[in-house]
């Protein structure tokens, strides 16, 4: 009878019911529950997500999913962003880019987050997959102009091209002349990170013109504000928008085309860009502010009042991003006219200034916090806190996901009782039982960290600074934090102790980086040699870990697990504890 | 705050060059050090030459170059010179103008930085802060020198390659046409640096 059951539905019939489950998780699940599901699935999966790209290689991902049409990977360490990883530490593509080649002459979408991208790549994306579609860069740097000259030129069924945030040598605006005349499907483009000083305008004025399904354009800095009206022309079915420099001498004429080209995008939804803007040219866009969901305002350098203004006009408005030019009193506007709110970012405009230059404190992310019912993630930069206002926040807003909290000096303490912030984060993960990201700042003991294990059972990132008194600290984390994936730790006494101690919990999560901590050479040996499944890198600027005693501390570690093994692209400064390295002693 | 001592002195620090500024000596750890802690006070406001005398718990109110400046004259690294803190994003290009990132490579060392020379204002700033960077890096050398007593450091001459490819001495044009011609920065040993004919004569003293 239990034969029967096993094979009472058909593989089509399960195929079937498997395509309406997409998250990935739920793929995994599915994959789990017996080895005919996993054959099912695996062949019938069709996105892949592999969120650390040396954790499998390219090679395994492609005999286990031989049907797939979309991948994203992602490469270095988040705190990259910040210049702690030094160049050339790794996460190229161009390896798992030709095996695709070979394998998926379908593939249609590829999406890479933190990777060194060159332009070899992407000639090869643009002459092996046919069909290619999606082409999204988040954070990638290494290539060139001339490398998506080649995807422009032979991508003839793209969609989307999304460069966020990359770091591409601009070498000329005119790629954007390689689309062919015939081409018109794109229907996303995002060129915000582009520098380039001439910018090819009648290109760009000429691909938006023939691509009448365009939804997003996010033009760059270059392209200057009277350019924008004859661009919008032609695009005014446009969802997403994000403007170029948002600067011109004030011109009656300039101002007219532009509010009037604004005005008849009746489907915008999103704004952005706003480079250097003058207030004067703002009104612009009041006609449009009232069906605005996101708003990024954070390269725009205008003053509260301005600000105040703007965000008045936008009672639907989900999400902001914004400098804290807007202050507490600007918060305060937006808590009580946009109910809708569900992300704010509030970001430095002098983070290197050691005075405040703005009057935004605590005050505002309260308000907010009081104000917006739907307020579940925070990106939020001051210069001071206090536990009371932690507290408020957390009592208020259970129902925060992501908050993280960047006090600007570090190890600052409850400005009102000059006491540690244990109290106040405790209250953040005690109240917010659905939060899955969680950023500290400002003086903190190892009591933080206590909280933090009891109470953030679904917590999944992890952001630490200048934080913890000794191990214990790292201990309660990682033997608290049930759902934890990823950890970064910069600069807390933090030692081989509680590492050890919870050497297996590292093979449950994804990544831990930690640097400037107290980890010896001799721990990072000692956790190669007994978790094989664990990369352990050290990263040392100094020279070789072994020219130094074994107890000295490592500048910086990363470790993830990998069924992978060690990868064979390091530099020379990043050295990997495999099992052998218990035999050669320094 | 920005007092006229501050405007006079940005001035004298990009017109008449300082030349003994722009050659970069990393000294000893922990050596005190007449920072101009560029890389944390990078307002324009705040820019200083290596000349002015810092007196401690002075009232002189002429030179008065701030609080946090005093502070950070108090200890060798002021607390705010952190690589990576605030977690901002490198090239997110919020509240200036331009942005302008330049790979930096220093012979014997095994990888590369990048700074945004937008973020100075002056060959000091931008030097000290270099200092600061690699300042792990010359602890080795220090130690493979065996001069323990001894207060040299390794002495390296910046120089640049520019827009034309040519490698250039850092210091030898005004700071912001530097800024702009500038493609990458390499801090050279110098006695590689002489033999590449690129060490000139008077405008760098020899710190033997």
């Amino acid at each position: 009878m239990h034969k029967k059951m096993a094979f009472s539905f058909p593989d089509e019939v399960l195929e079937h019911v498997f395509s309406f489950i997409q998250s990935d998780k739920d793929r995994n699940a599915v994959s789990m529950v017996c080895k005919s599901w996993y054959e099912i699935e695996r062949w019938c999966r069709r996105k892949v997500f592999v969120g650390n790209c040396y954790a499998v290689s390219p090679r395994m991902v492609i005999r286990r999913f031989p049907e797939f049409r979309s991948i994203e990977l992602k490469g270095k360490p988040h705190f990259a962003d910040f210049n702690l990883v030094p160049d050339g530490w790794g996460g190229y593509v161009f390896p798992w880019i030709a095996e695709m080649a070979g394998a998926y002459p379908w593939l249609e979408e590829i999406r890479l987050k933190r990777m060194v991208v060159t332009d070899e790549s992407l000639e090869l994306i643009a002459k092996s997959f046919k069909n290619f579609k999606v082409l999204v860069l988040s954070s990638c740097e290494g290539f060139s102009t001339d490398g998506l000259a080649a995807i422009a030129a032979s991508c003839k069924n793209l969609k989307e091209l999304d460069l966020r945030d990359c770091e591409v040598d601009d070498l000329s605006a005119h790629w954007l002349s390689h689309f062919p005349e015939t081409y018109t499907s794109l229907v996303s483009l995002n060129i915000s990170c582009l520098g380039s000083d001439e910018a090819s305008f009648s290109a760009l004025e000429r691909l938006v013109h023939r691509c009448t399904n365009l939804k997003t354009l996010r033009l760059n800095r270059a392209v200057p504000l009277d350019k924008i009206a004859n661009i919008l022309r032609h695009a005014p079915q446009l969802v997403e928008f994000g403007t170029g420099t948002y600067t011109a001498d004030v011109r009656p004429d300039v101002y007219s085309d532009l509010a009037g080209v604004l005005s008849s995008c009746k489907e915008l939804k999103s704004l952005s860009g706003f480079w250097d803007v003058i207030p004067d040219y703002l009104p612009a866009i009041y006609p449009v502010c009232s069906k605005l969901t996101s708003l990024n305002l954070s390269y725009a350098t205008i003053q509260s009042p301005d600000l105040i203004k703007l965000v008045s006009h936008c009672p639907n408005l989900q999400r902001l991003l914004v400098l804290d030019y807007i202050e507490d009193s600007g918060l305060e506007v937006l808590a009580s006219s946009c109910k809708d709110l569900q992300e704010l970012r509030v970001f430095p405009s002098d983070p290197f200034g050691a005075e405040p230059n703005v009057s935004l404190t605590e005050q505002g992310l309260v308000a907010v916090s009081l104000g917006c019912p739907k307020l579940q993630s925070v990106l939020y930069f001051c210069r001071r806190m206090s536990n009371e206002a932690l507290v408020t926040i957390a009592r208020s807003r259970p129902n925060f996901t992501r908050f993280r909290l960047c006090i600007i000096e570090p190890k600052t303490a409850d400005y009102l009782t000059l006491e540690p912030l244990d109290v106040g984060f405790g209250a953040i993960v005690q109240y917010c039982k659905d939060l899955r990201r969680l950023s500290l700042s400002g003086l903190l003991t190892d009591r933080v960290f206590e909280y933090i294990g009891t109470y953030a059972k679904k917590l999944e990132m992890l952001s630490v600074a200048f934080a913890g008194d000794s191990d214990l600290g790292l201990h309660h984390v990682l033997s608290g934090c049930e759902s934890l994936r990823k950890l970064e730790i910069r600069d807390c006494p933090f030692g081989d102790k509680a590492l050890l101690a919870n050497a297996a919990k590292l093979e449950t999560m994804r990544s831990l980086w930690m640097s400037s901590c107290a980890v010896s050479f001799a721990a990072c040996k000692l956790l190669g040699q007994k978790m094989p499944r664990l990369n352990v890198e050290v990263i040392d600027e100094r020279g070789p870990p072994d020219s130094r005693p074994e107890n000295c501390p490592v500048d910086k570690l990363y470790i993830y697990r990998s069924i992978a093994g060690p990868r064979f692209d390091m530099p020379p400064f990043v050295w990997t504890m495999d099992e052998d390295s218990g035999l050669r002693l320094s | 705050m920005s007092s006229e001592n501050g405007k006079r002195l940005l001035e004298t620090d990009a017109g008449g060059l300082n030349f003994e500024a722009t050659e970069l000596t990393l000294g000893l750890p922990g050596e005190p050090r007449v920072t101009s802690d560029g890389g944390a006070k990078l307002g324009s406001k705040r820019g200083f030459s290596e000349t002015v005398d810092l007196k401690l718990g002075d009232n002189n109110r002429e030179v008065k170059l701030g609080h946090s400046l005093q502070e950070a004259a108090k200890s060798p690294v002021s607390k705010t010179q952190v690589v990576g803190w605030p977690p901002v994003r490198g090239f997110a290009k919020r509240g200036k103008k331009s942005c302008k990132y330049v790979k930096v490579a220093v012979d014997g060392a095994p990888y590369l930085r990048k700074v945004d020379l937008e973020i100075y204002n002056s060959y000091q700033q931008l030097l000290t802060s270099l200092e600061d960077m690699f300042s792990c890096f010359t602890i080795r050398n220090y130690l493979n020198e065996k001069k323990i007593e001894q207060v040299n450091g390794i002495e390296y001459m910046p120089t640049y390659e520019d827009k034309d490819g040519d490698w250039m001495l850092v210091g030898d044009v005004p700071w912001q046409m530097f800024v702009e011609s500038c493609k990458r920065l390499r801090l050279m040993k110098s006695s590689e640096a002489v033999g590449l004919g690129l060490t000139t004569g008077p405008k760098y003293s020899s710190t033997n």
